[in-house]
């Protein structure tokens, strides 16, 4: 395993305007770890994705790939450094079969270009048939293997999560980013989705990141959690901690939950 | 075995050069023409597709490239009329003078793309519209104004080397271009591009660089097309390329599909032979041009064949489905 940390964000702060989205974000992850980013809505989960993602360019502070910083880069071209990431609200290419959705994030990787393509030359044949055989692979390992040509968009609404996770490690990525990929499941698909995120990340040997805001659900698979609110990390640690963490509670919950429990209020503490 | 993939990548016109010969033969002097309108016209419609249909960027342009191809080739065959290479026949150094002139305004139309393409293609939708409709605009303007393009009044007397070969093969090739740019994995990036462009990029897909591309190749095209027209009917105008042209073209992809080969084909090949067939009607001719249209666009707004090609329509799916089954049958 290798010493270096494939993502390491430092003091990253996103400003649109006035607005602060992210403060001084801090975040490392180790190889192979699983990380769990939750916070109330609009705590700037989404934004500290984007910024990692290359969608925005850090207003200050560092994103670093694998010791290389990659701050104001396009997300092609972060993307091609090793970060996937999944879209809070589905983005599959819809009209495209469910293979080709995944064969497009295999295209990252690919070596022949457009000439190869007109000529058909063997350098041409040798990619696609590796890019086929690749694509074929990460949809066994998502269980779609028996939806490879539905069109993505008439796929139930699970398995499009799924195509979309498929889609993301296709790329080949050692941190793969997901954006709530739970949101709109029942509980017994939510519980069955973080066991597939679970061994996801024990069969590549990649670093997860996952967004969610249902604490229950991500207490159980995350090894850490960062906790946003309102562009802050209130809290960082072990699940147990963090659940016991009074600011927390508050984040989630409102200082009237706490008060009628008779918790102490955490100072400088509002009242929302 | 190694020269196999080059064989094969150019298979398809060492068989389609005689069938063209053949045709050309074949076809009456008074069809001529027409014919070879229906191959440029498949040549513009499915270059054009690579970019309005593959991409999904709307590009209003396409007949400002053609401008700059059909005059490149016009100023190369008329420079080059009465030079002959001296190992070779005349008739055969005319067209290979010509085949230079066919390359040379793929080059000059792929680089006019490239200009065109690398500003504008940061714009999205309607915007892109525009601009491509500026550019193209732009192009017909500074030839109607140079001097040595013969400025409004155009060239003429080009020396005819078109012929049904010429426009066949090179009907083929984009066809070819466009089927073989679809089923690699360079093609679906670009229907990512249409689908979601922010998830394409998200996934590695270099986005603007792509657009670029395409619109490089859909340019090159289309320069090949204008070279081609012009030389067929030996005279090369602005007029011949305003951005009414483009329109044309843009019916041609709309109706066929966006995104389907075949369908441009179809659509070309239909709409030129129909609108020639109403000739005689004179006036209501454009009028049952754009009725057409209309019923067209409101029965199937996402054209005739949608995304899908020729082969994915339910009944010739059947059909060849059964003639797998008649094979496999002992």
């Amino acid at each position: 395993m290798s010493a270096v940390n494939p993502l390491e964000v430092k003091n990253v702060t996103m400003q649109f305007g006035g607005l602060k989205a992210l403060v001084d974000f801090n975040l490392v992850m180790a190889p192979g770890e699983l990380v769990g980013l939750i916070g109330p809505n609009g705590a700037g989960k989404t934004t500290a994705f984007n910024a990692i993602t290359g969608v925005y360019a850090p207003s200050a502070g560092d994103v670093v790939l694998a010791g290389e910083r990659v701050n104001g880069q396009k997300p092609h071209q972060i993307c091609k450094k090793g970060v996937a990431r999944t879209f809070q609200n589905i983005r599959l290419f819809k009209q495209l079969t469910a293979l080709d959705n995944v064969r497009i994030a295999c295209h990252a990787n690919c070596t022949a270009g457009f000439l190869d393509a007109l000529y058909q030359t063997a350098h041409h044949e040798r990619e696609e048939e590796r890019i086929l055989a690749r694509a074929d692979e990460y949809l066994k390992v998502m269980g779609l293997a028996h939806r490879r040509n539905e069109t993505a968009r008439n796929l139930p609404y699970g398995e499009q999560r799924r195509l979309e996770i498929a889609r993301a490690l296709a790329t080949g990525p050692k941190v793969l980013c997901l954006d709530e990929p739970a949101a709109g499941m029942n509980s017994a698909e939510k519980v069955e989705l973080m066991q597939l995120i679970r061994s996801i990340r024990d069969q590549f040997g990649i670093s997860i990141l996952v967004i969610e805001h249902d604490m229950k659900l991500v207490m159980g698979v995350s090894e850490r959690l960062i906790v946003l609110d309102h562009g802050v990390t209130i809290a960082r640690g072990k699940p147990e901690e963090v659940r016991r963490d009074p600011k927390v509670i508050e984040a989630y919950l409102g200082d009237a939950y706490l008060e009628e429990k008779h918790m102490a209020v955490p100072a400088g503490g509002e009242a929302t | 075995m190694r020269a196999w993939p080059i064989v094969k990548s150019f298979l398809p016109f060492v068989i389609g050069a005689p069938i063209f010969w053949a045709l050309g033969v074949i076809t009456p002097e008074a069809f001529r023409l027409i014919l070879i309108t229906v191959f440029v016209n498949i040549v513009l419609a499915v270059s054009l597709n690579v970019v309005n249909g593959f991409t999904g960027q709307f590009s209003l342009g396409h007949a400002g490239f053609m401008a700059v191809g059909a005059y490149t080739a016009a100023k190369i065959t008329i420079a080059l009329d009465g030079v002959q290479l001296a190992f070779l026949p005349p008739a055969v150094s005319d067209q290979v003078f010509f085949a230079f002139a066919l390359a040379c305004a793929m080059v000059t139309a792929a680089l006019a793309g490239l200009l065109v393409g690398m500003p504008s293609l940061r714009l999205r939708g309607d915007y892109l519209a525009i601009v491509t409709l500026g550019f193209g605009e732009i192009i017909r303007s500074i030839i109607e104004n140079s001097k040595p393009l013969g400025q409004a009044t155009g060239l003429s007397g080009l020396p005819q080397r078109v012929n049904m070969v010429w426009v066949g093969l090179c009907a083929m090739a984009t066809i070819v271009m466009a089927r073989r740019l679809a089923t690699s994995t360079q093609g679906r990036a670009l229907f990512a591009i249409r689908e979601d462009e922010v998830a394409a990029e998200a996934m590695g897909v270099d986005t603007t660089g792509y657009k670029v591309r395409a619109f490089v190749i859909s340019a090159a095209y289309a320069g090949l097309a204008g070279a081609l027209v012009s030389n067929a009917i030996q005279l090369c105008t602005p007029r011949m390329f305003t951005f009414v042209r483009s329109i044309e073209v843009v019916v041609l992809v709309v109706l066929g599909g966006l995104g389907s080969i075949t369908g441009s084909v179809v659509a070309a090949v239909v709409l030129t032979i129909g609108l020639e067939a109403l000739r005689e009607f004179q006036s209501f001719r454009m009028v049952s041009y754009a009725i057409l249209l209309i019923a067209l666009m409101l029965t199937r707004p996402q054209g005739l064949f949608g995304t899908h090609e020729l082969w994915d329509l339910p009944f010739i799916k059947r059909f060849s489905r059964t003639a797998v089954r008649a094979k496999e049958a002992p």
